[in-house]
């Protein structure tokens, strides 16, 4: 019997180590923040070999239209307006490493070719939801302004207090990433970031920028308003 | 037999980072489940789970928030991914898969099993180094295993990896089969510690330092569930025919001497 217990001690010290190990999480001791921080460099380099131009989301066929049943985020107090009598009309900046910068009202964007798509909405919590996304697609946009070679990174900026989130240029060209100012076929409305917003399904939810005001091209990653909290930066899709 | 039973190193390494590498999957993707604990996708409604929006108890979980779980969650994969595949390599090359795949008489041996423990049957039945049963659970984890890496890389992926995720049924059913081989993966495994105390403690010396006794297996010790701790109530009957006493066991009296008669003063 005592090898029975020689046996039993050696399970319940790995039993008490893993429990050690489960009480600290990625907010927990430097080792682990390091070791994590790795995994998601890594798996980073894994996911942007993954990525592909022709990969198009498509809803499942018999998948309804989430409607009115679609959440709202913002990180403001209370939902985001543009408010036209203190700021001035609202406008798009296109800028940064470009050769002509803009400077987009709505009604100029809207004039922009259009492309209607019905796609789903990956959110990081976990739940999807099909919505139709009317909008100018930022390949389109970074045609026009004229991307500068060294443009490896776009920022997504916004008047939702400091929300921004940056991603890598091959996600922004994607043809379904999209300058969104029409959700089911209506214009968008404050709850979902009106007057525009950027919108991709290759991108988890809390990438794509409500309430945007400047897409600028970048030679380096900025960061973002949940990437810089401890979210994957890349957030793919 | 005897060297048998007891397990190779590989496979005491692999089966520990694998306990370890498992419980902070499960605590983490409960975590994350409970960010949405549901499958429904927004404005519709799931046919197949009766506790859509009822969070996992958080000291199930592991990780402490959204983003900490999912970091754990995706760094811990390829621990777990490696691990899954070092072993799988080993068994199939070093021969182990013998004892884990199953024979023809599965079934048989199988139904022997369950009566020897529902009592119906009174002597466990012949095994190799595991019984009907354990080989059918040995069999299968690493193919749910294969269901929850899959269907992992589908909800991880659905965009570019379309294709897994519509081998899966779509996202929201590929969501549903990766918490699924998760619940039968947790009540294998829970099966497995509650057997290992209750009817072959020495499998804990087998798995950690190496080593097994023969003479103390539960195929020797005719033992059911807890049933050692009974082991002086035990019926002679219950026997294992190996450990019954025979004749040829019987230790003879012997012949008195000359040396033993009133030679003590």
């Amino acid at each position: 019997m005592s090898l029975d217990r020689r046996g039993f001690l050696i399970v319940s010290g790995s039993t008490l180590s893993s429990a050690l190990i489960a009480a600290c999480d990625s907010r927990g001791p430097q080792g682990a923040e390091r070791l994590l921080r790795y995994a998601e460099r890594k798996n980073e380099v894994v996911e942007r070999a993954l990525f592909r131009h022709t990969a198009m989301d498509a809803p499942i066929a018999g998948s309804r239209l989430a409607g009115s049943a679609l959440p709202s985020y913002f990180i403001a107090k209370t939902v985001p307006v543009w408010d036209e009598s203190q700021r001035g009309p609202w406008t798009l900046e296109v800028s940064g490493m470009v050769d002509r910068p803009l400077k987009l009202t709505l009604d100029e964007l809207q004039k922009l070719p259009r492309t209607t798509e019905r796609v789903n909405h990956y959110c990081v919590e976990g739940w999807t939801a099909v919505e139709e996304w009317t909008g100018c697609r930022v390949r389109e946009l970074a045609r026009l302004a004229g991307i500068q070679r060294g443009a490896r990174y776009v920022d997504f900026q916004s008047f939702d207090d400091d929300y921004h989130e940056s991603w890598d240029i091959e996600s922004a060209m994607h043809s379904q990433t999209v300058i969104a100012y029409g959700l089911d076929g209506r214009m968008l409305g404050p709850p979902h970031g009106a007057p525009a917003r950027v919108f991709s399904p290759v991108k988890l939810g809390y990438k794509n920028t409500k309430y945007l005001t400047r897409i600028a091209f970048l030679p380096d990653r900025n960061g973002g308003y949940w990437s810089d909290q401890g979210y994957e930066w890349y957030g793919g899709v | 037999m005897a060297t048998a039973r007891t397990h190779h190193p590989i496979v005491r390494i692999t089966h520990w980072v694998n306990a370890i590498a498992l419980t902070i999957m499960v605590g983490s993707g409960l975590r994350i489940f409970n960010a949405y604990p549901a499958f429904a996708r927004r404005g519709e409604t799931f046919c197949c789970y009766p506790f859509e929006h009822k969070a996992i108890p958080r000291i199930f979980t592991f990780g402490g928030w959204l983003a900490g779980a999912r970091n754990w969650h995706f760094a811990m994969m390829w621990v777990l991914f490696v691990n899954g595949l070092v072993y799988l390599t080993f068994i199939y090359l070093h021969g182990e898969w013998r004892d884990v795949v199953p024979r023809k008489s599965f079934p048989r041996d199988a139904w022997a099993m369950m009566s020897y423990y529902l009592f119906i049957r009174k002597r466990h039945p012949v095994q190799g180094k595991y019984n009907a049963l354990q080989r059918g659970t040995y069999f299968i984890l690493p193919v749910i295993g294969a269901v929850a890496v899959i269907s992992g890389i589908a909800i991880w992926k659905p965009v570019q990896l379309q294709w897994l995720a519509d081998l899966m049924g779509g996202y929201v059913w590929a969501r549903y089969w990766h918490f699924l081989s998760m619940v039968v993966l947790v009540a294998l495994s829970a099966i497995h510690i509650f057997m290992v105390f209750a009817v072959d403690p020495q499998a804990l010396k087998s798995i950690t330092i190496g080593g097994y006794d023969e003479s103390k297996s539960p195929e020797a010790r005719n033992a059911r569930p807890f049933y050692h701790l009974f082991a002086r109530s035990r019926p002679k009957d219950d026997l294992h025919p190996s450990l019954a006493p025979t004749e040829a066991f019987q230790i003879p009296p012997r012949p008195p001497t000359d040396t033993d008669t009133g030679e003590k003063s």
